[in-house]
């Protein structure tokens, strides 16, 4: 049974995206995984890039302005007699 | 409050089933179920618009949307998500928007990231490019990626970070931005990003790495290891 070539670092982090949706494919998976075993700069690359999509969950919410959402109700309520509701 | 994310990991049967239920309130006149889809979507909605027009115009183009909504409640026939078909919506309008402006249109849906140049998610200089142990080529070199701490947490949560990460995501392409926005700042899942933006899946997954290895690299700057 031959081996799948290891991956490098410079390919592993184009993958990160992909194995952290996990799409990708079982011995992709697997040599992602054995390289990620042996070297720490990945395994913090790795790290990194889970922190920064947690990061970008966590932004505020900017809502939109009270007076537009008081125009959107007044403009449901118009809305509602036209429907005769 | 937060309805990011709402659905995420959900049966979408059940959120199906909502939907149907909203839906029906809506067309009933049901106040409620509109002020419902209000809080749950105006946000992400103004946050879209903001990407391809001037702040403005894109709650103009919201407002125009809920309006686009309130007439086509009627024939929502639930073949989408009422979330994508809100969100289909708001496209359009955009799209016109911008039309009648006579702007370019930088939808993603238009765009083939597998024509655009490459993009190293990492500056190729970070790594070694002739390995002295041959089991190791392409290694990085040093200095090497750091650990942002041990409770990087609060640090990433601070204001200043926020700040960043916004400076960050402005400063993107738009069609990188589109697919960030909706899927790592809304939490969309990648099935409602694709439907929306009109992108095949493998484009969403280039698209959203190309932009979270940017914010990624900005904040490696930020926290001074570069």
């Amino acid at each position: 049974m031959s081996r799948p070539e290891a991956l490098s670092c410079n390919e592993l982090v184009e993958l990160v995206t992909e194995y952290l949706e996990g799409t990708l494919s079982a011995t992709d998976r697997e040599r992602f995984e054995e390289h990620l075993q042996k070297c720490e700069p990945c395994m913090i690359y790795l790290d990194q890039m889970r922190q920064t999509i947690r990061a970008l969950g966590s932004l505020p919410e900017e809502s939109i302005p009270e007076h537009a959402k008081q125009a959107l109700l007044e403009a449901f309520r118009n809305w509602k007699k036209t429907q005769g509701a | 409050m937060s309805h990011r994310g709402e659905f995420r990991g959900a049966d979408s049967g059940a959120a199906r089933d909502a939907d149907i239920g909203l839906a029906d309130r809506l067309r009933a006149g049901d106040e409620r179920a509109f002020i419902v889809l209000l809080d749950r979507y105006a946000t992400a909605m103004l946050r879209l618009a903001s990407i391809y027009l001037p702040r403005a115009v894109a709650e103009e183009v919201v407002q125009d949307t809920w309006l686009g909504v309130l007439q086509g409640i009627g024939s929502f026939e639930a073949r989408s998500s009422l979330k994508t078909w809100i969100f289909a919506i708001l496209m359009n309008r955009a799209r016109t928007h911008m039309q009648r402006e006579g702007r370019s249109i930088p939808f993603s849906g238009l765009s083939d990231p597998a024509a655009d140049p490459v993009e190293p998610a990492v500056d190729p200089s970070r790594f070694i490019v002739i390995a002295d142990d041959p089991g190791w080529p392409y290694h990085w070199a040093t200095p090497w990626p750091k650990s942002w701490g041990d409770s990087p947490e609060d640090r990433l949560l601070s204001k200043e970070v926020q700040a960043e990460i916004q400076c960050a995501i402005d400063g993107l392409p738009s069609s990188q931005r589109e697919v960030i926005t909706l899927c790592d700042i809304e939490g969309w899942e990648p099935a409602e990003v694709t439907a929306v933006l009109g992108i095949t899946a493998s484009n969403q997954r280039v698209l959203l790495h190309r932009a979270r290895s940017k914010v990624r690299r900005a904040l490696e700057q930020y926290f001074g290891e570069e």
